[in-house]
């Protein structure tokens, strides 16, 4: 199996080297008069050990964004890099080694894989790549994540918040160098939302995991370190971290524009 | 990866053990074949090797055509002073002694009726009751017979119908009925039964004289004396064993023996393997389909393991897994099963007036490795269209609500089956319309019926709206809201539904060919008999193919009100180096029979004379015979002789053989001559007291029958009408294995629509239109299989028959009968479904994700 290799040094560099960079990104569905263009030439730089919220309304192109970004997508125009990698030259293969090694994805609606405990699912990317777990590791993940007691349960024996932890867990597994949160609140209440939000915080504090989140909530937008919004497929603004108040704000004057 | 694809079957082990079963029943019957046709072997093997236990060496006529009516050539009696004279044997016998061909047949009649029957085995044997050595039957009670009036029966005979010593017991060959004394029971070597096997043992001139053997042996058995081995007592009497005969030792001769019954049940066994094998195909059929759905329904879980770093041929592997694991259960499970229903074909078989031998169940490694290969195989050739599906989802489909399973070859390239449909019918109608001789043309309507199968399978879906529309009719306009939505439900998916009616198409398809098949030859055979048959009565055996002692026409000619009888003389033998059927015919035969000249007329039969013959056209074109020809004979003894082309007949039917001979000289050159018909011509036509003079005169043979016209037209069908109920009943199980594909997909359609069904009950269905709406769509789906199978048997049954010249008759009854058995089929299959989907807690059906 191919691995893609992203250049360890990179990780020990000054944080604020970008460990994921897009050009004039561009991705349109259709053609001619009807076609939808969902990112018009979308650039940017996610830096490393941070934590950055892509928002804007539905339509405004961030889940695009987010699929291309991790090569989940290929964009129409424009070109991406995770390290020194491009992404979007690698072939299905090259794609696999570099979702298995270098990407973590935590999703809308878990995505846990119901016949396997949660521990099961957690260990699954490594399975997957043949890889045994790292015991110090594992064990300061768990601890990090809070399972605790939970680990041989199944996901339908666990409640939303424990099941987004478990996913959690699984995504930062094999140490991925970015992990990617689509809507990560999305499906749980916000008591439980605000637990989430601040696991992934301690993790990007503790770890220094780099993070790229879509979300439209903006309690969630509230914990980045640097807020992008996107509207009719573009960057409109890049704020750093920002409270609750300010991202409403945001939000109102670009609805108002 | 390998361990989450375990997990996966086993998390989802209820849906397995249900798809599994498509593939348990066909394995099954692999099993099931291989079983009973090697415990039938063992059984026989056993009883030859006993039989022949204490023999060194056996002198027997020659089997110069197989399946002659009077059996092997036998052994003058004279030779066995001869083997007694040499210097190393110690002691000899002969014997009437037969168990691979019906000569001998002595039926034991009881209040007037045959016990067994010929199918079975009514053996007769004489043996000298001072020579019990050589007597493979074991004495268990009584004595040997030793003189005229006195037999021994087997013992499940006498247990079954209640004889004892001292008993009298009718028996019959040649003649009528007589009564004879049983002066003992014995056994045939350790076997309780031989499969329903009646044995009448006589002395060695009773026997003779019952078969028409006098001055003559099957076989002769003997003992060498002390030191002088089996095959160095073979090398010694070698010289004294005439040419038409051959001389083996004991057990030569067993192993000889019980690989004539190895041969005759491969046949068995091939009829057999081969319904195992249509169920196993349409076993795949469903396996795939229900692999399809169930991988459809996880899409989000496939994905999901792509962003995780799972690569395409991981996630075929997991389907591939997930496929053999499914396979080695099926099979496991169906070699198992198969022991089961070994007793149940057994059983089967009983039914259809075929018995066969009892004996400890033989489980032989090959059946063990062929019934795993076959069933692990099929499951994943089974498995590897989903698995290929499985590697075009995108990881991107983890993240989005609603994904599906991205389209199957035939509908992405939607020109791929219809080629396929139209090259085969192509192929069918060329094979039909005759281009090349009749081989090429079925080979060619042959390959054309695969494609059709093929395509018709690959373009179903298209054809499900159309379908739906016809078959959906009633449940749409009867069904009340129930069947208005099982009628979208059943086109909401039309590859699902199509693949779904696929397999029941199958079955059904092969069940319309063979009815369809069925009523045109039986038909046609019917119209060439009334065609040639004007005789008022035909006297026959029992069974219609059996023939009958030439006493039974002179003894019906002076009964009251008959005016004439032409018996037919029939019989196997060889001409041009392959069997022929030679009918030995009465000069008047065509005061009853009317033969379809192609060159000469009625004159020529009573000219026949000693030398004179009449051959079909088929044989006349094959050997290139003119008038004048000569044809060499050889007869069942060995002996040829030559007769000369005097007419030539083009025969449709069966009712002739293939070289016609007179009565005079088949009786002059055949050995034990028996009729296969008496053609009797009343005085005042048919009327009851002719009929019961008739009935009168017959009654004293056993198993004779005597029909009048119209009676025997319809008897002459009979026997292939039983053969197609056998077809059915082998047919039935892949119907059956239809019908699980069809619950399989219920099930999992159920489960699809938990949360609507859940909305519908909320919003006020009540559980008996959520039932009725389950139970409509399956109907609907089945008879979209019956709407696909029945025109597609028709169409290939039409290519064929018009490929034979043969009108196409419709057999109407049994497709109506096949559309009902489509409606209960679907009935049936909604049963399990439909309660479950009633059953949905509707709370819970509303929150299902």
């Amino acid at each position: 199996m191919r691995t893609v290799l992203i250049q360890d040094e990179q990780r020990e560099e000054a944080p604020a080297t970008a460990v994921v960079r897009g050009t004039e990104i561009a991705r349109h569905y259709g053609a001619g008069e009807t076609a939808v263009h969902a990112l018009r030439g979308v650039s940017l730089e996610i830096e490393r050990g941070k934590l950055t919220a892509v928002m804007g309304p539905s339509g405004s192109g961030k889940s695009t964004l987010m699929h291309i970004l991790a090569g989940l997508d290929q964009p129409d125009g424009g070109q991406v890099w995770i390290g020194d990698t491009e992404v979007t030259g690698l072939d299905d293969a090259g794609l696999t080694a570099l979702r298995r090694d270098h990407i973590g994805f935590i999703f809308q609606f878990f995505n846990l894989l119901p016949m396997l405990t949660a521990e099961e699912n957690i260990l699954l990317p490594l399975e997957i790549a043949g890889r045994k777990p790292e015991r110090d590791w594992y064990d300061e993940l768990i601890a990090k994540v809070g399972l605790g007691q939970r680990l041989k349960h199944r996901p339908s024996e666990m409640s939303g918040g424990q099941q987004q932890r478990v996913a959690v867990a699984r995504a930062l597994a094999s140490r991925p160098t970015v992990m990617f949160a689509d809507e990560p609140t999305g499906n749980l209440d916000s008591t439980t939302s605000a637990e989430i939000l601040a696991l992934m915080r301690d993790l990007v504090d503790g770890f220094g995991q780099t993070t790229v989140m879509v979300t439209h909530d903006p309690h969630a937008a509230a914990i980045a370190d640097r807020v992008l919004f996107l509207a009719d497929g573009q960057i409109v603004r890049d704020l750093g971290a920002c409270d609750t108040h300010k991202v409403l704000e945001t939000m109102e004057e670009l609805r108002a524009a | 990866m390998r361990r989450v694809a375990l997990k996966g079957v086993w998390w989802r082990r209820g849906r397995a053990v249900l798809t599994a079963l498509a593939v348990i029943l066909g394995v099954a019957m692999v099993s099931g074949t291989f079983v009973l046709t090697d415990t039938i072997n063992k059984a026989f093997d056993s009883i030859f090797q006993d039989s022949y236990s204490k023999t060194s060496a056996v002198i027997s006529g020659r089997e110069v055509v197989k399946d002659a009516n009077s059996g092997s050539s036998t052994v003058p009696a004279g030779l066995l002073q001869r083997v007694r004279a040499d210097d190393s044997v110690a002691d000899a016998t002969g014997a009437i002694f037969n168990l691979s061909d019906t000569s001998n047949t002595v039926k034991l009649v009881k209040d007037g009726k045959a016990l067994g029957s010929t199918d079975n085995g009514q053996l007769g044997f004489g043996f000298d009751p001072r020579a019990e050595r050589f007597n493979p039957m074991e004495l268990t009670q009584g004595r040997w017979a030793s003189g005229p009036g006195q037999v021994v029966i087997d013992k499940g005979t006498a247990k079954d119908h209640g004889y004892a010593v001292g008993d009298r017991i009718g028996v019959a060959a040649k003649l009528p009925t007589r009564q004879y004394v049983i002066t003992g029971v014995a056994s045939l070597g350790k076997a309780n039964s031989i499969g329903g096997a009646t044995i009448a043992v006589f002395d060695v001139p009773t026997a003779q004289a019952l078969v028409g053997k006098r001055g003559q042996y099957d076989a002769i058995f003997a003992a060498a004396r002390n030191g002088v081995s089996d095959k160095q007592l073979v090398s010694d009497l070698k010289p004294v064993v005439p040419p038409s005969a051959e001389i083996k030792t004991g057990q030569q001769q067993a192993d000889a023996d019980a690989k004539d019954t190895q041969d005759s049940m491969k046949f068995v066994q091939y009829f057999l393997l081969a319904f195992g094998f249509i169920a196993l195909g349409v076993g795949a059929f469903v396996i795939f389909n229900t692999l399809s759905i169930t991988l459809a329904q996880r899409v989000r879980e496939l994905a999901t393991l792509r962003t995780l770093g799972a690569s395409k041929r991981q996630l075929k592997r997991s389907v591939l897994i997930e496929g053999l694991v499914l396979g080695v259960f099926a099979s496991v499970v169906g070699l198992f099963l198969g022991l089961g229903l070994a007793k149940g074909l057994n059983g089967l078989f009983q039914l259809f007036n075929i018995d066969l031998p009892q004996a400890s169940m033989v489980l032989a490694p090959r059946t063990v490795i062929v019934a795993l290969a076959l069933g692990i195989v099929i499951t994943l050739i089974a498995s590897l269209s989903p698995a290929r599906r499985v590697t075009r989802i995108a990881p991107v489909a983890a993240l989005r609500e609603g994904a599906t399973l991205p389209p199957r070859l035939g509908a992405r390239k939607p020109a791929i089956p219809v080629t396929i449909v139209a090259v085969s019918a192509a192929l069918s109608v060329a094979g039909a319309v005759g281009v090349g001789s009749l081989g090429t043309s079925m080979l060619l309507v042959g390959v054309g019926a695969l494609g059709l199968f093929v395509g018709v399978l690959m373009v179903a879906g298209r054809l499900v709206r159309p379908l739906a529309k016809v078959v959906g009719g009633p449940a749409r306009r009867l069904g009340g809201p129930s069947g208005r939505l099982a009628s979208s439900n059943a086109t909401r998916n039309t590859t699902r539904t199509a693949t779904t009616a696929g397999a029941l198409m199958i079955a059904l398809a092969l069940v319309t060919l063979v009815a369809t098949l069925a009523s045109s030859s039986r038909a046609s055979f019917r119209s060439a008999d009334e065609d040639a048959v004007s005789a008022d009565y035909v006297v026959t055996s029992k069974s219609g193919f059996d023939t009958i002692p030439p006493e039974v026409g002179s003894t019906v000619a002076s009964a009251d009100g008959v005016r004439s009888v032409s018996a037919v003389r029939h019989d196997e033998a060889k001409a041009f180096g392959t069997k022929v059927s030679v009918d030995g015919i009465a000069p008047n035969l065509a005061d009853t029979v009317s033969l379809r000249w192609d060159q000469g007329s009625d004159a020529v039969i009573p000219r026949l004379g000693a030398a004179g013959a009449i051959v079909t056209k088929q044989l006349a074109e094959d050997q290139g015979l003119r008038i004048g020809s000569p044809v060499t004979v050889t007869t069942s003894s060995g002996r040829p002789f030559t007769v000369r082309v005097a007419g030539i007949t083009d025969p449709k039917g069966d009712l002739t053989g293939d070289v016609l001979i007179s009565q005079a000289a088949f009786d002059a050159r055949f050995p034990r001559p028996t009729d296969l018909y008496v053609f009797v011509r009343a005085a005042d036509g048919t009327n009851a007291a002719t009929t019961a003079a008739i009935d009168r005169a017959v009654a004293g043979f056993a198993d004779v029958d005597a029909h009048t016209r119209a009676q025997w037209l319809d008897f002459r069908g009979k026997d292939a009408q039983k053969f197609l109920m056998l077809l059915y009943v082998l047919l039935a199980l892949s119907v059956i294995v239809s019908l699980f594909g069809m619950v399989n997909a219920l099930v999992l359609t159920v489960f699809e629509r938990t949360r609507e069904i859940g909305m519908m009950r909320a919003v006020g269905m009540t559980r008996r239109q959520v039932r009725r709406m389950i139970r409509h769509e399956s109907v609907i789906t089945a008879l979209i299989g019956a709407g696909l199978g029945l025109p597609l048997g028709l169409a290939i049954a039409a290519a064929m028959m018009a490929a034979l010249d043969v009108p196409l008759v419709l057999p109407v009854a049994s497709l109506i009968v096949f559309t009902i058995v489509a409606v209960i089929a679907g009935m049936l299959a909604a049963i399990a479904p439909a309660r479950r989907a009633s059953r949905l807690n509707v709370l819970n059906a509303l929150h299902y994700e």
